[in-house]
């Protein structure tokens, strides 16, 4: 999984994560967004069995066909709504955010996810690099969710966390022989952060806590360090 | 020691025609999302539209953007590469990605008395085989090779890692100096220090 970590309360010094008992955003994970906040807010979709029957402008060689519509459709509401820069936002400035699920799954008409050896290893890395050029060109930012546990091809997976600004793996206990380990009996699964964005800049923020659990609860999900069972250090949106 | 402590303006050497900076991501965009440049010269990154596994466009922009005209009094030119094991994520083979180090280097080092810098990633147990062919080859290649891991005792706070300078000489012209020294380093804002192992400040 790729995730992009918000920062709102965000307490100024490093404090022991008993001090700061509320970091991060309150998300209630039984609610779902409310009508109203979906209509006031501009948002679009991109589904693929919608655009299939429409040919791509762009032309870029050896990539599966849904990533190129994909990309070209991002492109087009970038320019489009003027996140590029080329008609300048009359209302309040703002960013595009982009989430993509599944990427590298059959749904893209990908193959990485059923066979050692795929046809083609190479679309989904240069999808994520070219997306990277997009974002970069513009005021946008993307998160993506990638079935790693069925790609049997542990290069591409290497190559997509080089190409990735922050990486984040989700590990879930459920038919593992962790769970009926006692130290994670309170806990739903680990949380390995494999890589944090460097980006213009030669250090990145490196935490010292490195053992993170996840648990979800009927509301909240949330990470802890599992050696301090109490304290809780960020709650993060996921709906299930 | 430490290195640049002011550190090299990369704008201003831009501006005087010392640095060529080519931008891949920003040459993607405009190979894929822009119109044609009425000028007809091939995009360095036009490998990634039209396919095939040919650095040769890319060359071309090397080779005409270090050879100096009659006016330039910049001599030995630098290429610096960051990173190598991108163009294997976009569909090179490591065949072409080695041809086009070879092609550089013909042209920078042996041609225009210059250097080759190429950043390149690796891992341990790494399953990409392809990045660690290359890898391999253009260690073999290398007069000198600055390798940074990771502390083998794992992160520490002060010591973000170790610098291994292996030097790499015909066994009949090495020399004590050309024995591989290891240096720890912590990154700065803007700068890197480095201390020989076992003496940073924090142990001290």
């Amino acid at each position: 999984m790729k995730i992009a970590w918000r920062y709102q309360n965000l307490p100024k010094m490093e404090a022991s994560p008993a001090a700061s008992s509320r970091f991060g955003h309150y998300y209630d994970v039984s609610k779902t967004l409310s009508p109203e906040l979906l209509q006031s807010t501009k948002w679009h979709r991109f589904f693929l069995p919608e655009e299939i029957s429409l040919q791509p402008n762009i032309n870029i060689c050896n990539m599966t066909s849904g990533y190129t519509r994909l990309l070209q459709s991002i492109q087009r509401i970038i320019y489009q709504e003027g996140f590029d820069g080329s008609h300048p936002q009359k209302k309040q400035k703002n960013i595009l955010r982009i989430g993509i699920q599944n990427l590298g799954s059959v749904l893209w008409g990908e193959d990485i996810c059923c066979t050692d050896n795929p046809e083609d290893v190479h679309s989904l890395t240069k999808f994520l690099y070219i997306l990277r050029s997009l974002l970069r060109m513009s005021l946008s930012a993307c998160i993506i969710t990638v079935p790693a546990h069925l790609i049997q091809n542990k290069a591409i997976m290497e190559r997509v966390t080089n190409l990735s600004d922050t990486v984040v793996a989700l590990e879930s206990f459920i038919g593992s022989e962790r769970e009926t380990n006692p130290l994670y009996k309170d806990y739903h699964g680990l949380i390995h952060i494999h890589q944090i964005p460097q980006l213009n800049c030669l250090i990145c923020d490196v935490s010292d806590t490195k053992d993170l659990a996840f648990r979800l609860k009927r509301k909240l999900f949330t990470i802890e360090a599992v050696i301090q069972l109490r304290s809780t250090i960020a709650g993060i949106i996921f709906k299930f | 020691m430490s290195f640049c402590p002011q550190g090299v303006s990369l704008p201003a050497a831009k501006e005087r025609g010392q640095l060529v900076f080519l931008e891949g991501l920003k040459s993607c965009f405009e190979v894929l999302f822009k119109e044609e440049p009425p000028t007809g010269q091939p995009s360095p990154l036009q490998f990634i539209r039209e396919g095939g596994s040919n650095l040769k466009a890319l060359y071309e922009f090397v080779r005409t953007s270090l050879t100096p005209s009659e006016s330039d009094s910049w001599k030995c030119p630098v290429l610096l590469v960051d990173d190598v094991s991108v163009l294997l994520s976009l569909g090179m083979r490591p065949v072409d990605v080695l041809d086009f180090i070879h092609y550089c280097r013909a042209t920078v080092c042996s041609q225009l008395k210059g250097n080759v810098v190429v950043l390149v990633h690796s891992s341990e147990n790494s399953d990409d085989t392809e990045n660690e062919l290359v890898v391999n080859a253009l260690c073999h290649q290398s007069n000198l090779i600055l390798w940074a891991e990771g502390l083998a005792t794992g992160y520490c706070k002060d010591i973000h890692g170790q610098l291994k300078i292996i030097p790499r000489r015909p066994a009949e012209l090495s020399t004590e100096r050309d024995l591989p020294r290891t240096y720890q380093y912590k990154i700065q804002d803007r700068n890197v220090t480095f201390f020989a192992r076992g003496m940073s400040a924090a142990v001290l």
